[in-house]
């Protein structure tokens, strides 16, 4: 009996050496996975920033079910993992679940808020970004018609919506927005060939600029806007590169820099929530080289003037998210 | 809302119709031949979804979007050879044969897809020849000004990819062959009463691998469709249900390939009027989106349920055949 319970201990004081030389950050992707050429792809951007930057190594997973959420986030968190970053909304019941049993480890969560001591709520002002994407679709348009294709329908890309709508509805009242989500579930996320269906079906309808909200299936809609030669915005990472000439812009979450902020900090990272918006950097519309032809100076000074007028204060986009409702639609 | 207008909208909601609907139809196709051979077949969506990678990762490599296509249908059948040694050979259960089927392609195309191109299980985007283009059929530009026809043979019949048309052709095709040839009777025979086909010296086993192996060429063909017709390039998962949709066309058609061809073209109606009306308002009240996406399923229950007419798999469907007891 002695020597199991020194067997124990000594495995015990093993387990807790291991942990202590792991302390490396852990991040988890969602669903989309981590090329989505979007959200995921941004936050393995910045933690690959990190890691070029200071030499150190992470662990990570890409989530392909529902179901493995709970179990990576306690895989991670038993090896010692310090900070653990998650991406994506979908993280908050399992979160909840899982912090208080592991009180020394820190999570930070991005999209979504987790009230608990040791987690750290990175959310992003979308209806921001999104605002500054209805200025320019609305500028760079012509028929009067733009278009929104979301991906799973969810507060989240409802938020999206109405910052788009009423960018647009701020730069022409007369604008028709489209608005189309690719459907319910997680699915939704990834399925180009839909996504190209979409916009075909919003193309009939007079859009000439289509904004896409939808990790994966955003591909197939930035694709078929750019063979029937209108504009796409792109989302959360830099698209613009994807098809130049064709995507207007791409509305930036600097996920990567929540993500490089979190590593950088590791276990000092602080906790509670933080709000990022266009005043402290947090969302943004891309211009570079590649979509430099089509951002005329007419768009430029549009959305110059409504990111000033955010910052001061004279405009405040709506958040769909705080009250479930949209003034505009 | 003039008429013009109206018609429009009417052929924009058919030419997507058209666009949905192939690759449910060629899915649909596939499963009967399986099916009305009595090997149940599950797998449809894998091995789309294993056709769909490898034909964007061919026709990304050799620039050929026809190169990709038999590559696909290469892999495809391969996939479908695994299905037809499990359930023929060692009669093993279909249903759990198909299942392994789905998680193998599942898994399969994101591991290689990795290996290959570092994105995630994406292939890197298909241009030029590498994807289908579309058909311009004769005169379709001389027509498009003569009203009514003109919008109906330049945008709706003309100006599609060419395996959509290929899918078309299947159906007149496939009813010739199973209820107009020998070789259709002996297959509809195998899935219906093996024994009798049996007595006559005809080898099932035989019969059952042909059916698997054209099921296998179909699935090829519809996964194509996905990565380098409608889509450009690869993503994980593409197929999205809709092998599984295909299966519900087929019981929906009750296992007959004319009526295959209007389940599917039901089935794509619906989902384009989801797509161009997400929410369409009646006046009185408003049909959510939700409902329109479910209805496809909800048909499939009530048809299976009995209260339009009766759905009547293939007697021997599920059933390895034994020789001697």
């Amino acid at each position: 009996m002695t020597a199991y319970t020194k067997f124990l201990g000594a495995a015990a004081a093993l387990a807790l050496t291991a942990g202590a030389a792991l302390a490396d950050p852990a991040i988890i992707f969602d669903l989309g996975g981590k090329f989505d050429k979007s959200f995921n792809e941004a936050a393995y951007n910045g933690a690959k920033r990190w890691a070029e930057e200071t030499g150190g190594t992470f662990s990570e997973i890409e989530l392909s079910s529902e179901a493995q959420r709970e179990q990576a986030l306690r895989r991670f968190a038993d090896a010692g993992n310090n900070p653990i970053v998650m991406t994506g909304f979908s993280f908050e019941s399992p979160l909840n679940d899982v912090a208080p049993d592991y009180p020394d480890t820190k999570f930070v969560v991005i999209d979504t808020v987790v009230d608990q001591p040791n987690v750290r709520s990175v959310t992003f002002r979308a209806d921001e970004g999104s605002y500054l994407a209805g200025v320019a679709a609305a500028t760079a348009s012509k028929s009067g018609v733009v278009g929104f294709i979301g991906g799973m329908d969810v507060p989240l890309i409802r938020a999206f919506a109405c910052g788009y709508v009423q960018g647009v509805k701020a730069t022409d009242p007369d604008a028709k927005v489209i608005q189309n989500m690719t459907g319910t579930t997680p699915a939704a996320w990834n399925d180009p060939v839909k996504g190209a269906e979409l916009t075909k079906a919003q193309i009939a309808q007079g859009a000439d600029v289509v904004y896409a909200a939808a990790g994966g299936t955003g591909a197939g809609v930035l694709q078929t806007a750019a063979d029937e030669g209108i504009f796409s915005v792109g989302v959360d990472s830099n698209q613009n590169y994807l098809h130049p000439g064709s995507v207007l812009t791409s509305v930036l979450k600097r996920v990567d820099n929540a993500v490089y902020d979190a590593f950088k900090a590791g276990e000092d990272v602080e906790m509670g929530a933080f709000v990022m918006g266009v005043a402290n950097g947090g969302v943004d519309v891309a211009v570079d080289e590649y979509n430099e032809p089509v951002w005329t100076p007419e768009i430029a000074a549009a959305v110059e003037a409504a990111k000033k007028a955010i910052v001061d204060g004279s405009i405040t986009v709506h958040n769909y998210e705080d009250d479930d409702t949209c003034p505009v639609m | 809302m003039d008429f013009l207008h109206v018609f429009s909208q009417l052929i924009a909601t058919f030419d997507s119709t058209i666009r949905l609907a192939t690759v449910l139809l060629i899915a649909c196709l596939a499963g009967l031949y399986s099916e009305r051979s009595g090997i149940f077949d599950i797998g449809l969506e894998g091995k789309m979804l294993i056709s769909a990678f490898v034909s964007a990762a061919a026709a990304y490599e050799t620039g050929s979007a026809w190169v990709g296509l038999l590559f696909g249908c290469g892999a495809s059948i391969i996939f479908s050879l695994i299905h037809g040694l499990a359930s023929i050979t060692f009669r093993g259960n279909q249903l759990i044969s198909g299942v392994a089927i789905n998680f193998l392609a599942s898994g399969l195309t994101v591991v290689i897809g990795n290996a290959w191109y570092g994105k995630g299980g994406q292939t890197p985007t298909l241009e030029g020849a590498a994807r289908f283009g579309e058909i311009t059929l004769p005169f379709a530009n001389a027509l498009r000004d003569v009203p009514l026809i003109g919008p109906i043979y330049s945008d709706l019949i003309s100006g599609h990819k060419p395996l959509v048309y290929i899918g078309f052709l299947l159906v007149p095709l496939t009813w010739w062959l199973l209820f107009r040839t020998r070789f259709g009777l002996r297959l509809r025979a195998v899935g219906e009463n093996p024994e009798s086909v049996d007595t006559a010296g005809i080898s099932v086993v035989r019969m059952r691998y042909t059916a698997v192996l054209i099921c296998g060429l179909l699935c090829g063909i519809a996964g194509s469709y996905l990565s380098t017709s409608q889509g450009a390039n690869f993503g994980r998962e593409m197929t999205a249900g809709r092998g599984y949709i295909a299966l519900a066309a087929l019981i929906f058609a009750k296992w007959r390939p004319w009526y295959a061809m209007y389940a599917c073209l039901l089935f794509g109606l619906l989902e384009a009027i989801s797509n161009l009306y997400p929410n369409i308002d009646l006046g009185l009240f408003v049909i959510p989106v939700q409902f329109t996406q479910a209805l496809p399923y909800i048909l499939t229950v009530v048809i299976l349920a009995g209260f339009v007419g009766k759905a009547i798999p293939p007697r021997a469907g599920g059933e390895p055949y034994v020789k001697e007891r």
